[in-house]
């Protein structure tokens, strides 16, 4: 047996699963896709002593649109995140990003809840969750509770639940704009991101009057670059634009380097991948 | 504490009792069931070798318990076809000398079929971002995406 062992639960409702996590006092795990618990399992770097799976709660599978919002509950799969017509037309930019959520076999079994919980620097729906100022509601034993992106992500693989909360939902404020890109570099394609740039702006006429930037793979969380969506605003659009971006994105991050790429490759990278979205998103018309 | 599981693997029911929960898919089709063509190699996600069919989607079984799949129908290499009567991609990759030492054919070939049912595979580049997840230490890749690529247009014939 790979596993240490544990005792499994598989709850059908929420305040069930919840039950069954205050219950295991802190020594409790939540199994949605498995698709990154399940390999910490197999190599017993955790050890849980009751595994709380989700997989039956059924009510925690949709994608809906709310008003000028999509909501996604915690337990739907990536692959019904890639194919749905809702996501394509409403959030363009996690659509264009789901291709890159690892392998077809992963996608098939992780959820949104999942990865946006495990928190990892380098995934895609952590960041994306910033890039759109998604809101996650949670619930725990003391109820439920709404927590923004940038609150959720401490630090590498650390959210800010409560050892008995589970996210049960996540709501994407759909944004009104002309021109967006997801750019990526991994090592093999559907790895863990090396770098990547997020971007969305809305063009008045030769001019940008709303933007939104987000890079990931480059540091211990995901990172919103606001101070770059600032300096956006109200500029004039020319054919300097990319490289002026490309810059700027560079100049406020200092990229983390690992085994997998080095800190000044990572930092070149990030910069010619800010410059390509930048010009994707100007290549839209609006 | 143990679970009864029960599946339909290939087309024949199976009730195992006294499952222990921390037993992997991978490991209770080879193990328990005895069906050896299912392969393991990595135990934790990465290689692709012990990808099976779970309700008709590619998962990883090594990234899944027995448990969870109670109630499913599973497909691995062994219910494609037979040595006398290969199905369409098994003989394509017989054609296009698509495997050498084989250790990853049943994760290639399981995960070919998922592809083929979703996605247009058009191009190479689509299908080698499709094959991404499954690691092969022989072939070089080339052939087995000639096999895939031939399958793919074998199907777009048919269907147009």
């Amino acid at each position: 047996m790979k596993p240490a062992k544990f005792d499994y639960v598989a709850p059908t409702t929420v305040d069930a699963a919840i039950e069954a996590l205050s219950a295991a006092n802190g020594e409790g795990k939540i199994l949605a896709g498995g698709q990154s618990l399940l390999p910490l399992l197999n190599f017993r770097m955790a050890r849980p002593a009751v595994l709380v799976d989700l997989n039956g709660i059924k009510e925690l599978s949709f994608i809906e649109l709310r008003g000028d919002r999509i909501a996604i509950g915690a337990l739907t799969r990536h692959r019904e995140i890639e194919q749905s017509p809702l996501v394509a037309s409403k959030l363009p930019v996690m659509a264009a990003a789901m291709r890159h959520v690892a392998h077809l076999a992963i996608r098939n079994r992780g959820t949104i809840g999942g990865s946006v919980s495990h928190a990892d620097p380098a995934a895609e729906l952590p960041m994306l969750s910033l890039f759109y100022d998604a809101t996650l509601s949670v619930q725990g034993s003391s109820g439920r509770r709404s927590i923004a992106a940038e609150d959720f992500f401490v630090d590498a693989l650390t959210n800010c639940l409560e050892p008995d909360e589970i996210v049960v939902e996540l709501e994407f404020p759909v944004l009104q704009h002309s021109g967006w890109a997801f750019e990526e570099v991994a090592r093999r394609f559907g790895d863990f991101a090396l770098a990547s740039v997020a971007i969305s702006v809305r063009r008045q006429s030769s001019t940008i009057d709303d933007a939104r930037v987000a890079v990931m793979g480059v540091a211990d969380t995901p990172l919103r670059l606001r101070q770059v969506e600032g300096k956006l605003t109200g500029i004039a659009i020319d054919g300097q634009t990319p490289d002026r971006f490309a810059e700027l994105v560079t100049s406020c991050v200092s990229a983390n380097g690992d085994l997998h790429a080095s800190a000044e490759y990572r930092q070149h990278l990030l910069g010619q991948l800010a410059k390509r979205a930048m010009q994707a998103s100007l290549a839209a018309k609006g | 504490m143990t679970a009864t599981v029960s599946v339909n693997v290939n087309g024949t029911k199976y009730d195992v009792s006294d499952v222990e929960p921390r037993l992997l898919l991978s490991d209770f089709l080879r193990e328990t069931l005895g069906l050896t063509g299912t392969h393991v190699g990595c135990e934790h996600g990465v290689c692709g070798a012990c990808t099976v069919l779970v309700n008709g989607d590619s998962v990883r079984s090594c990234l899944m318990l027995a448990v969870q799949a109670n109630g499913t129908e599973i497909t691995t290499v062994e219910g494609l076809g037979t040595p006398d009567g290969l199905n369409e991609l098994q003989a394509q990759f017989r054609e296009h000398h698509g495997l050498q030492c084989g250790f990853c054919t049943p994760g290639m070939l399981i995960t070919g079929e998922d592809l083929l049912r979703k996605y247009p595979l058009a191009t190479d580049d689509e299908i080698r971002e499709g094959l991404s997840g499954n690691l092969c230490r022989c072939t070089g890749y080339q052939n087995i995406v000639a096999a895939i690529r031939s399958a793919a247009a074998m199907r777009a014939e048919k269907t147009s």
